[in-house]
């Protein structure tokens, strides 16, 4: 089996969030990056754990700056076994498709993972591009995979439940939480790293549909209004009268 | 020219979200000088009434089978639909089905995507729509540049209208593709409202000290018509069902009223649900970060306040 797993950056939860250039550009100043915890915690492990149960070939590919390579070199160290950079800053979700779909197209994975969505922009639109873009089915939120031979039986998170699917390779998949448990990589891991092959590659020319016009930060909460916890119908009477939301 | 929306359903009854992006569609469409179209997928006894809550016509596709989900069907459904009613917008809804959607029509009809819209667009001088990014911490304001725009709409941003005008059903004739997806089985909880839906939520967390003192949460939940969440570390040691589980690494949720007891608030958690309308934050520790984000607070025991809020919502519940 051959596997392809998108990986993206983003910043830290915990970063602090500003914008500069009027308002149209994150301020990266300062800020932490991590893998997108879908892609790095359930995605990949979950590739390599059927690597290693049924054996294949783990690709990995960012679509990003050349810093995005520290979390291209972890991925690698979890388990990847090579890389791909499409060289591009600051990309939205359609180039990003466009990119990972231009690359796949020609190389017959049987497996295209992703995680569900990204923790900056939460949007869940490049799996579903990536798969329409190839022609594949798309398998969205998933949390759990069982493959046997070419068909995989997949549970896949809806609201208030789930729902059992059953689909041939190759397809698309975005994982959520439950897909695999996390891995840390290992010091062998993060050594042979530095020598599995990262390709980079220059990306094709995509016309944007979407621009940012620019972002807001909504205005900070005032500040808390303490109830006397002996008196439950203070809350009721603000609740009702006050924030009139019940 | 039309906005058209999908109205997803399970058997014969709308989801929430079909209502809301009934008037949603309603509003744009008004803005925009044109109709609102409802696009139902499959079997359904009673697709008219999407009219009651904005819908001015309703086109329904293999009116009389179920059409299990596999996001290429209902693709190929939705673009004919679009290229029949010569649709310049598309709404879904920002659901597991919405999602799966929304990037592949946007790829298909070269269309742009604003994924978890809160807002109605901004109309003069180009298309802008607003969504909540960076886990609520900020709102980014996108201009869609392509002549079809896609919205996928979050939950509770719009409220549903409702009248009594039905709208006018027309079949339409799609020869969809043999679904790639077989769907095996469906299981999901019955008879409560599905967390991304519910306008209010009771959420408990390890301040609950043990899952057998759920009681008194399920009771507030019903005493409210709430649903009931839970904080991850609950979730992970199976106090509760991991479907409970909300914050970053589980479900993202903006209802309208959210009661967090025994919960410190941790940034994790906060990310899931700091767009909530009203928050209300029950813990012993006055310290506790959850109060920064909070409206309401109580600083004491749940195990004392919670029973206390209970019988004063009875009361006033009884009263009103
Ligand atoms: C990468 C990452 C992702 C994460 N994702 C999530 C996520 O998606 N969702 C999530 O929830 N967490 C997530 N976490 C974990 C998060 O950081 C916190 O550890 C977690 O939210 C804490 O859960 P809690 O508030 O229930 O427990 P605690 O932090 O233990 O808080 C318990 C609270 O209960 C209060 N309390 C105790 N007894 C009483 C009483 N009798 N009456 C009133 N109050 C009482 C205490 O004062 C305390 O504030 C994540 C962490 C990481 C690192």
């Amino acid at each position: 089996m051959k596997y392809l797993v998108c990986i993206s950056k983003t910043p830290d939860t915990t970063a602090k969030i500003g914008f500069t250039n009027n308002n149209k550009t994150f301020d990266s100043n300062g800020v932490q990056y991590i893998m997108n915890p879908y892609d790095e915690w359930y995605a990949l492990v979950r590739a390599l754990e059927l690597k290693e149960t049924q054996g294949g070939d783990i690709t990995l590919i960012n679509v990003g700056g050349v810093d995005n390579e520290t979390i291209i070199r972890k991925g690698l160290a979890i388990g990847g076994d090579k890389a791909v950079r499409i060289n591009a800053e600051n990309p939205s979700a359609w180039f990003v498709a466009s990119q990972i779909a231009n690359y796949a197209k020609n190389e017959g994975f049987d497996i295209i993972f992703t995680g569900k969505e990204t923790i900056d922009y939460n949007g869940a639109e490049v799996p579903a591009m990536v798969a329409e873009l190839l022609d594949l089915p798309l398998i969205s939120f998933a949390s759990k995979m069982d493959i046997s031979g070419n068909k995989a039986t997949i549970q896949r998170d809806i609201e208030g439940g789930v729902e059992i699917v059953e689909v041939d390779t190759p397809f698309v998949i975005s994982a959520s939480k439950g897909l695999a448990e996390q891995r840390i990589p290992n010091m062998r891991g993060i050594m042979m790293a530095k020598t599995k092959p990262l390709e980079v590659v220059e990306p094709l020319a995509i016309e944007e549909m979407i621009e940012i016009d620019h972002f807001e930060t909504p205005p900070p909460k005032s500040s808390v209004k303490l109830v006397d916890p002996s008196d439950m119908e203070e809350l009721v009477r603000l609740l009702h009268e006050e924030a009139k939301i019940i | 020219m039309s906005v058209i929306f999908l109205a997803e359903h399970q058997q014969d009854t709308f989801k929430k979200s079909a209502f809301e992006a009934a008037t949603f569609s309603k509003k744009l469409a008004e803005k925009l000088g044109t109709t609102a179209i409802g696009v139902v997928i499959g079997s359904m006894n009673n697709p008219g009434s999407l009219g009651k809550y904005g819908a001015d016509k309703v086109l329904h596709v293999q009116a009389d089978q179920n059409v299990p989900f596999d996001s290429q069907v209902f693709t190929e459904a939705l673009a004919a639909a679009a290229k029949q009613s010569d649709a310049s917008v598309i709404i879904l809804a920002h659901s597991s089905t919405g999602k799966a959607l929304g990037g592949r029509l946007s790829a298909r009809l070269k269309a742009g995507l604003v994924s978890g819209v809160n807002a109605l667009p901004d109309t003069e001088g180009g298309f802008k729509a607003r969504k909540s990014v960076f886990s609520g911490k900020a709102n980014g304001i996108y201009n869609i540049t392509s002549a079809i725009k896609i919205l996928t709409l979050a939950g509770n941003a719009v409220k549903p209208v409702r009248s009594e005008t039905e709208a006018p059903v027309e079949s339409l004739q799609v020869t969809l593709p043999t679904a790639r997806i077989t769907v095996k089985e469906i299981k999901t909880v019955q008879g409560i409202v599905p967390l991304p839906e519910a306008e209010i939520v009771v959420s408990a967390g390890r301040g609950m000290k043990d899952p057998g003192n759920w009681g008194i949460i399920e009771e507030l939940a019903a005493t409210l018509g709430a649903t009931t969440a839970c904080s991850r570390p609950v979730a992970d040691a199976d106090w509760r069902p991991h479907h409970e589980h909300v914050g970053q690494t589980g479900i993202a949720i903006r209802p309208n009223l959210y009661f967090a007891i025994g919960i410190s608030g941790a940034i994790q958690h906060l990310a899931g649900v700091n767009t909530s309308k009203v928050i209300v934050v029950i813990n012993k520790d006055p310290e506790a970060p959850f109060f920064k984000a909070a409206d309401y607070g109580v600083v004491g025991d749940l195990f004392e306040v919670v029973p206390k809020l209970n019988d004063a919502l009875k009361a006033f519940k009884a009263a009103h």
